[in-house]
């Protein structure tokens, strides 16, 4: 029995440069890099030294605060590298891959025996629990906690990101595995939202609660899922998982092995062959750059998608839980009379002399100016026109800015995460950080209430 | 290129500097800048705040050119030197000696405006080390519009520099105020200098030059400028019909008297979506209830004629939107999104409540017969407080929710 959600407020920025639907398989990567950034609020103890030998799943730090959290090597190799920035922070742990595939072997689990502790001992002791990430304070699943249900979106509807319906593709095995190992995890039920008018591979799943869902971005989202579902009260925690992680769950729990292979997307107008590619978490970025080409010299280069992703170098790498690099050219130029002429080649919500909306299917070639400079808020009104959620979008970020726990927690603070808020970023006329407001809100409340 | 390179260099050399604020007011002005996106979305809609402002002033200009013309048309009709016109496209409305009457008056209050408005930003920009905001731009716009047409220039000035410190840059500059800028300003002339902002000399231009030229002795006739809402109040016989109401061929405040032209700008602002559609639409309905209730108690008999209250409160209840500024200040004032309600709901009660005290202060306040400003600027005061309650309601709904679980 499946559900329908259909959303009607939000927006879909149509860019050039989607991903073909062919998939090749990337060049190996000499390097791997975990970015310890990218585990929000977790602080890493080491538990490897530079030059110290891996095998793919093999633990390579803990979380400080909850050692129970391990984070696992992608590949088998050296560790080459750790790179500290201030106050002696690492920053990165490069290893060195030997190209050998040698897995650390944790054995089949038998799904079915298995009971909700004996499930949640395995995924914390294989490096997989990372993959679990809670709401409120969108950061890695406390462990400690059950949740009330746990959410999945298999459906995109961000800008150039990777089409689910095509990466999971010949996964069914492994996502079963997963979804019916984490299922036990909860009391309530694991959701997936899936596309209305395609053919999700989840349909056919068991354990599961089909989400039909329709509509504009951001539909996709995990977030409005679970607002349109089943809302985050105080007090409450639910878990999400992206689907290309349970691949790699379902996969570990089927042969023993922490697999990071996934299938990514390259896309973005400056990507002068945007299609798929099979690679690994923290694989050189550049493996897959090269194959394809580029247009131009000068772009932005984003692990991830262009509403939230993360701005890397072209000597980086793809990121933990991207699925996802675009790349689009860089806005560093000035634009004489850019802010009254008339505008046809950006995107705009408003008719304002843009000429956007005489055309709604166009795509669009954009780059990373800001066309305009930060301001406080002014425009009222507007962000509630691409905001699906049951949230006052605006009363709640001016709540973050001065920093009202109170008032924080009454507008539904449990209940969001930063790219909840991306959408209204991108139309902000006065280019305000809306989803770095809402990440210091979060730490604030995390900080402060816990 | 040059032009471009050449600034680049000098925004660089400015950066870190005092002026660097007053620099890149400048240079923005000119140039959409070259910055990027950091982190967040990467990127971003077209539209900036100097976009949205400018969409406004592209809404203000026709009643600001029409004001020019009508300033000069009201002279020489009350001076007796031309017919009147017969509609929006009369032969004597649309003529060069009404333009340069129109220019030689209305352009030094513009300028005053601007000069005077964005040297006090430009210095608190400079003061305060944060970057020239937009918003007077707008309100720049909007004060020449809302005085009188003899206004003393150095009154101008004084009312600007009151408005621009202590409407807005004491709370922290745009986006930040209480009031509404532009009716600080006009509320600091009304209220300073009462005998220039009401009564019936101040509205035609020459009309008080020719009252001291007779109380001096000289044997000439007074010029009548009196508005329509003063004719009422007074229980007078409105010599102006309803289409030269519309067309706004009537003595009044510059730019406020054709309610065509504002109801083309308020479909533009609507059309382009920077305008609220809420606020316009409540006020008006406010304005028409308000209008209504009063035609009730005078159809019930419960006020006579020779009530001081009667002329105004029997003026149909639709006509109160083509006299005096409601129509102009629904549009262009109450819509002012930092110092209107902030939620959609909000925007309706903020709206309704501004269009009905509005009328109530123009019925009951002879003297002074127009509340529009009066209104919005107490409005804008509880525009907060509206706010507060609607996002109550949000805040309850979730804490309902969590009550359903738990009970």
């Amino acid at each position: 029995m499946s559900k329908d959600i259909k959303i009607k407020k939000g927006l879909n920025i149509r860019l050039n440069g989607e991903a073909g639907k062919t998939l090749s398989k990337a060049p190996r990567s000499r390097t791997f890099v975990i970015r310890p950034s990218e585990f929000h609020l977790i602080t890493p103890k080491l538990v490897v030294k530079e030059g110290a030998k891996l095998k793919a799943g093999d633990v390579i730090f803990y979380s400080k605060a909850e050692e129970k959290i391990k984070f696992v090597s992608p590949v088998s190799g050296i560790v080459q590298k750790i790179e500290r920035g201030a106050k002696r922070v690492i920053t990165e742990i490069v290893i060195e891959a030997d190209q050998k595939d040698d897995y650390l072997d944790h054995g089949v689990a038998s799904i079915v025996s298995m009971d909700e502790n004996e499930i949640k001992n395995h995924l914390l002791a294989t490096g997989c629990w990372p993959f679990i990430k809670q709401r409120p304070y969108d950061i890695i699943a406390n462990p400690d906690i059950k949740p009330k249900a746990i959410f999945v979106s298999a459906f995109s509807t961000a800008p150039l990101a990777a089409d689910f319906d095509f990466t999971l593709m010949g996964k069914e095995k492994e996502l079963q595995a997963a979804v019916s190992a984490v299922s036990k995890l909860t009391d309530g039920v694991l959701n997936v939202g899936v596309g209305k008018n395609s053919k999700s591979i989840f349909e056919g799943l068991k354990d599961i609660s089909v989400l039909t869902v329709t509509g504009i971005h951001p539909a996709g989202n995990v977030g409005t899922l679970i607002n349109k579902l089943d809302p985050v009260n105080k007090g409450e925690v639910v878990w999400t998982i992206s689907p290309q992680d349970l691949v790699v769950i379902g996969e570990l729990l089927l042969t023993g092995k922490f697999n990071a292979e996934r299938i990514v997307a390259l896309s973005g107008s400056s990507v002068k062959n945007p299609k798929y590619y099979t690679t690994k978490i923290g694989s050189e970025v550049s493996t897959i750059l090269y194959t394809s080409g580029l247009k131009e010299e000068h772009v932005r280069i984003i692990d991830g998608n262009v509403l939230s992703g993360n701005k890397i170098t072209p000597k980086g790498h793809l990121g933990y839980y991207t699925n996802t690099v675009t790349v689009i050219p860089e806005g560093d130029d000035y634009e004489f009379f850019g802010w009254n002429k008339p505008i046809f080649n950006k995107l705009s919500v408003t008719r304002a002399l843009t000429f956007s909306w005489l055309q709604p299917k166009k795509k669009y070639d954009l780059n990373t100016n800001t066309n305009g400079e930060h301001r406080a808020f002014v425009v009222t009104g507007s962000f509630e026109k691409v905001f699906p959620l049951d949230i006052l979008p605006m009363q709640i970020l001016k709540a973050c800015k001065y920093e009202d726990l109170d008032e924080m927690e009454a507008l539904g603070m449990y209940e969001v995460a930063p790219e909840d808020f991306a959408l209204t970023e991108f139309i902000c006329v006065s280019k305000q950080p809306h989803q770095d407001i809402i990440r210091k809100g979060l730490d604030l409340m995390y900080k402060e209430i816990g | 290129m040059g032009l471009k390179s050449n600034l680049h260099q000098l925004k660089e050399k400015y950066k870190g500097t005092k002026m660097a604020p007053a620099f890149n007011a400048l240079h923005t002005f000119l140039y959409l800048p070259n910055e990027t996106t950091h982190g967040g979305t990467h990127i971003k809609a077209a539209d900036d705040l100097k976009r949205t402002m400018n969409t406004v002033i592209m809404a203000l200009l026709p009643c600001l050119i029409y004001g020019m013309f009508n300033a000069g048309y009201q002279h020489y009709l009350a001076l007796g030197d031309i017919e009147a016109a017969k509609g929006f496209f009369g032969s004597t409305f649309w003529t060069w000696d009404n333009l340069v009457i129109g220019m030689w008056k209305v352009l030094p209050l513009v300028i005053i405006s601007y000069g005077v408005g964005l040297a006090v930003e430009f210095l608190f920009a400079v003061i305060k080390g944060h970057e020239v905001e937009e918003g007077y731009l707008v309100t720049g716009m909007l004060v020449p519009l809302i005085v009188p047409i003899d206004i003393p220039l150095w009154m101008l000035t004084v009312a600007v520099i009151f408005g621009v410190v202590i409407g807005k840059e004491v709370f922290g500059g745009t986006g930040m105020n209480i009031l509404n800028p532009a009716l600080t300003i006009r509320a600091f002339l009304f209220f300073a200098y009462p005998t220039w902002m009401s009564g019936d000399k101040v509205w035609v231009h020459g009309a008080v030059e020719r009252d001291q030229l007779i109380a001096a002795g000289e044997n000439l006739d007074a010029i009548s400028g009196e508005t329509i809402l003063g004719a009422y109040a007074q229980n007078n016989a409105v010599v102006y019909d309803y289409w030269d109401m519309f067309w706004g061929l009537i003595p009044g405040s510059v730019g406020e008297t054709s309610k065509f032209l504002i109801i083309i700008g308020a479909l533009f602002l609507i059309f382009t979506k920077i305008g609220s559609w809420r606020i316009i639409v409540s006020t008006l309905i406010g304005a028409l209830v308000m209008g209504l209730i009063f035609n009730g108690v005078v159809d019930a008999g419960w006020i006579g004629e020779t009530n001081k209250f009667y002329g105004l409160m029997n003026v149909p209840f639709w006509q109160h939107l083509i006299i005096g500024s409601i129509l102009f200040g629904a549009v262009y004032m109450a819509t002012d999104p930092v110092t209107a309600s902030q939620t959609n709901k909000g925007k309706w009660i903020y709206g309704f409540l501004i269009g009905f005290v509005s009328i109530m202060i123009r019925v009951f306040n002879p003297a002074y017969p127009e509340g529009v400003f009066l209104a919005i600027l107490l409005m804008n005061v509880f525009a907060p407080t509206i706010d507060h309650y609607v996002v109550q309601a949000n805040v309850k709904r979730r804490m309902k929710r969590l009550k359903v679980k738990t009970n």
